[in-house]
């Protein structure tokens, strides 16, 4: 399914974060959204989910509800330290088919599992939260995003700070959303990445400064822009080009 | 003496100690979970802030009808529901954070209570409020912490798996439910209906000792929820159990005594647990790779 924007201004406490922005995510895209810290990707992406009100404008999902979007937050702002399995987390993903008080069943079970398995975390399950590794707990996320089987999934630096050989697994599980033709976008840094396995590509610098095919979008003059507007704003937000480690104020 | 006399004997021959082990048993068995969600979510805290906002509620119920429990109680829920809002509230139309709010409101709370109950009682009335008499509960407050419990169990059975997503992943819960903020209400009402449960044996400054310290010290010890729940309530039973015997023994104030006890399992927990200062010190904790 299609999302649409229109003049979409989204912020916190009355203060945009995100400016007019309009576009399409076209019905069974791959897009990548790039920009400096703090330009509003993820503000973008909880726009969407529904998680934060716009400010103005509007977000239009067609007939489905928010509930068939899954949506996998920036890796801080999960509680890793919180006494569950691998499987109670991966689990939570049965939310939309299961309601909040439904019950797991065994072939709920068996589903975990599979999704355990394609991530390459066989025999995960009942491993605790506090002993895996950034990788292993963003390929458990990505299970999670399986469970889901929304039409639309929104991945919030999915990548950031996972070793080249998980990133390469879960870029293969994203090209296999895409082609079971849902609509997937990923907030990414690594630009290299994006030209190479994101057919679009939506550049931020507080306001949209591009949109479209990647080649496009992410064009020298384009990139020289959003760096100016950056900089306009803050000379010493960090603009990441290439791989990067560094990892800005999680938000 | 023999053994059975010594450990079981007050509780066989005095009315008074039995009513005071089934309330304060009853207490840990729904305060602890409870204990364990507000310690899983960084919300420590609130709870002994609540616990005093309970208390110009309390002391309304007093002015109004003595010390009795139902009106007390209901004042009591009350005041703690108004101030859990009003600090949330606060936090969401203004710059200031949830904490900062929460901390003015429960010490306008608690000194309004301490005004309110000594318009009317003696410093002995206020001291019961305040600590407690679980030696004195009475037929009408052993119900009143039945249906506390029950209601607070029941509860927290119905919340759980929300409950559960919104500590472990809130911006998850919220992108496919719209339940988490109801949820996260529902939760807050249930720590002050524990701890108006709490307080008629314990007093409404010492019944947050039954929530927090088993979670606490259940800590140390194992990893899982459902398992630290479980600690939480064994290690709060035992302390309702051993306080009321060193109270009996040693003649000292019962409500002190219990929580000591589970104070004294939390720094042994802290200490000898398995996730405890000298078993990590000894053996170096799995490193974890980013
Ligand atoms: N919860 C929040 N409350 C207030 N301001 C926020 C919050 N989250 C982000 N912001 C602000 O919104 C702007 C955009 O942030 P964000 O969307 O996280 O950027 P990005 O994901 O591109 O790094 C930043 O200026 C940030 O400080
Ligand atoms: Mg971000």
């Amino acid at each position: 399914m299609a999302i649409e924007l229109r003049d979409l201004t989204l912020g916190y406490d009355g203060h945009p974060a995100v400016h007019h922005l309009d576009g399409t995510f076209a019905d069974g895209s791959l897009t990548a959204i790039v920009g400096p810290n703090g330009s509003g990707k993820s503000t973008l992406l909880k726009g969407i989910t529904g998680i934060l009100k716009p400010l103005g404008g509007s977000i239009e999902r067609g007939k489905t509800p928010t509930r068939n979007i899954a949506y996998l937050p920036q890796s801080a702002e999960i509680d890793r330290s919180f006494p569950a399995t691998v499987a109670d987390l991966v689990a939570l993903g049965h939310w939309r088919s299961r309601g909040l008080w439904g019950v797991i069943t065994g072939t709920d079970y068996g589903a975990v599992r599979e999704a355990l398995e394609a991530v390459g975390l066989r025999g995960f399950e009942d491993r605790a939260l506090d002993t895996l590794s950034g990788g292993q707990a963003q390929r458990a996320l990505f299970a999670r995003v399986m469970l889901q089987d929304a039409d639309v999934i929104l991945l919030d630096e999915p990548f950031t700070a996972i070793d080249e050989k998980t990133t390469a697994d879960l870029i293969a599980l994203m090209r296999r959303w895409h082609g079971e033709k849902r609509t997937v976008v990923a907030v990414l840094h690594d630009i290299h990445m994006v030209r190479e396995v994101f057919p679009d590509a939506l550049l931020m610098a507080r306001e949209p400064v591009a949109w479209g095919s990647t080649a496009e979008a992410l064009a020298p003059d384009n990139l020289l822009k959003a760096r100016r507007m950056t900089e306009a704003w803050d000379e010493h937000a960090p603009w990441h080009e290439g791989h990067t480690h560094q990892h800005g104020r999680a938000a | 003496m023999n053994l059975f006399d010594f450990f079981v004997g007050p509780f066989v021959t005095y009315g008074f100690m039995s009513r005071a082990l089934v309330g304060a048993v009853v207490i840990a068995l729904s305060a602890a979970p409870v204990g364990v969600f507000l310690m899983l979510r960084r919300m420590s805290l609130t709870g002994d802030a609540m616990a005093h906002a309970i208390l110009p509620g309390a002391g309304v119920g007093f002015l109004l009808a003595g010390l009795e429990i139902l009106p007390m109680t209901l004042g009591g829920f009350a005041a703690g529901l108004i101030v859990a809002l009003l600090a949330g509230l606060v936090s969401r139309l203004t710059i200031q954070r949830e904490d900062t709010s929460l901390a003015a409101f429960y010490l306008i709370s608690l000194a309004l209570g301490v005004m309110l109950v000594s318009l009317r009682g003696s410093s002995v009335d206020l001291m019961h409020v305040l600590f407690g008499t679980v030696l004195a509960l009475n037929n009408d407050a052993l119900i009143m912490i039945g249906a506390v419990a029950t209601i607070s169990l029941v509860s927290l059975a119905l919340i759980w798996r929300p409950l559960f997503a919104e500590c472990l992943d809130p911006n998850f819960l919220r992108s496919v439910s719209g339940a988490g903020q109801a949820v996260h209400l529902i939760f807050l009402a249930l720590v002050v209906l524990n701890l108006v449960g709490g307080f008629q044996a314990l007093g409404t400054l010492l019944a947050v000792g039954l929530m927090m310290l088993p979670a606490a010290a259940a800590r140390f010890w194992v990893k899982r929820l459902e398992a630290l729940c479980l600690v939480a309530i064994g290690i709060g039973v035992a302390s309702s159990y051993l306080g009321l015997l060193f109270s009996y023994y040693l003649s000292v104030p019962s409500g002190p005594a219990i929580i000591l006890v589970a104070g004294a399992i939390y720094l042994l927990s802290l200490l000898v647990g398995n996730r405890g200062v000298i078993r990590t010190r000894l053996v170096p904790p799995r490193h974890r790779i980013a």
